[in-house]
């Protein structure tokens, strides 16, 4: 994939995650990220594309390959129109679930990237935007 | 839907985990191990993953019923082979697979196996099918 472009996937079943984490990987390596960063965004990706579908009911991922002279890496954002979270604060705590998981894959998500941002809205839906840079 | 595959080792069960899995194939390998540890009578379980690329959460906490699981069956489970590159990202994640015995490769997880049922001599027994 050219620099500074970006594919869209969607994240509706556990193939698509498969297929997304594959896509991911693929990208990272061409960004030339290292095997440790590669691994830490697809872990995150496949946290973030999870919660995409159960929670959200399904929904896309936008993977986009960065390098404008600044900076090179993957950036990362996954978008449904499920329920929203209704405090975000608490669901970034790790242990914090509402579907009997470990809660770790939002705060977790956080750590192993270089940049997070989320904005959700109840009844609306949710973003998640995650960064890894090449250092 | 394709699963993965469980071997026989004496009274040992091995599994190596060689595909991306999608979690319906680790909810099945769960249930899978559940119904051969009572089956077979195995004492022990070895999970391979060194061709494991990463390790979620949903994979952490499959890890983590399945040692267990085994353990309420009179089983051990040990995992093996973890690459440094999950390890490391895995305590980022905050993932401490409590509960789970881990060993560096395949035969020194099954030295542990050995130790920790007090069956000696396994190796004897190498690929026997049920
Ligand atoms: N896209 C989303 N839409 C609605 N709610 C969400 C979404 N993502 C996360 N949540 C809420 O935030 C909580 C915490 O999410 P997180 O990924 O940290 O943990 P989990 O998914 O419950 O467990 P784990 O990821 O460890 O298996 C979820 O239980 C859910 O209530
Ligand atoms: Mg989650």
């Amino acid at each position: 994939m050219p620099a500074n472009e970006s594919k869209e996937l969607p994240l509706r079943t556990d193939d698509d995650i498969v297929r997304m984490r594959q896509a991911v990987r693929s990208i990272a390596i061409e960004t030339g990220l290292s095997l440790v960063d590669q691994t830490k965004l697809v872990t995150a990706a496949s946290e973030l594309g999870r919660n995409t579908r159960i929670y959200g009911g399904g929904g896309s991922v936008k993977i986009e390959k960065v390098d404008n002279g600044i900076r090179r890496g993957v950036r990362l954002t996954f978008e449904d129109h499920g329920t929203g979270i209704p405090n975000v604060e608490l669901a970034l705590k790790d242990g914090y679930t509402t579907g009997g998981g470990l809660g770790l894959g939002l705060g977790g998500s956080k750590r192993l990237c270089n940049e997070f941002e989320i904005d959700s809205r109840p009844g609306e839906g949710t973003r998640v935007m995650i960064a890894r840079w090449k250092p | 839907m394709e699963r993965i595959p469980i071997l026989k080792m004496g009274d040992f069960l091995l599994v190596t985990i060689q595909v991306d899995m999608h979690d319906q194939m680790a909810l099945a390998l769960q249930d899978d191990l559940t119904e051969r540890i009572v089956r077979t009578g195995a004492r022990g379980v070895l999970i391979d993953i060194s061709s494991l690329e990463i390790v979620d959460s949903f994979i952490g906490r499959m890890l983590g019923v399945i040692a267990g699981m085994s353990r309420v069956l009179d089983a051990e489970t040990v995992v093996v082979g973890m690459q440094p590159s999950v390890a490391i990202t895995l305590v980022e994640l905050g993932l401490a697979l409590t509960g789970v015995r881990t060993a560096l490769n395949v035969e020194k997880g099954m030295k542990l196996l050995r130790a920790a049922t007090g069956l000696a001599d396994e190796t004897n027994h190498a690929g026997e099918r049920e």
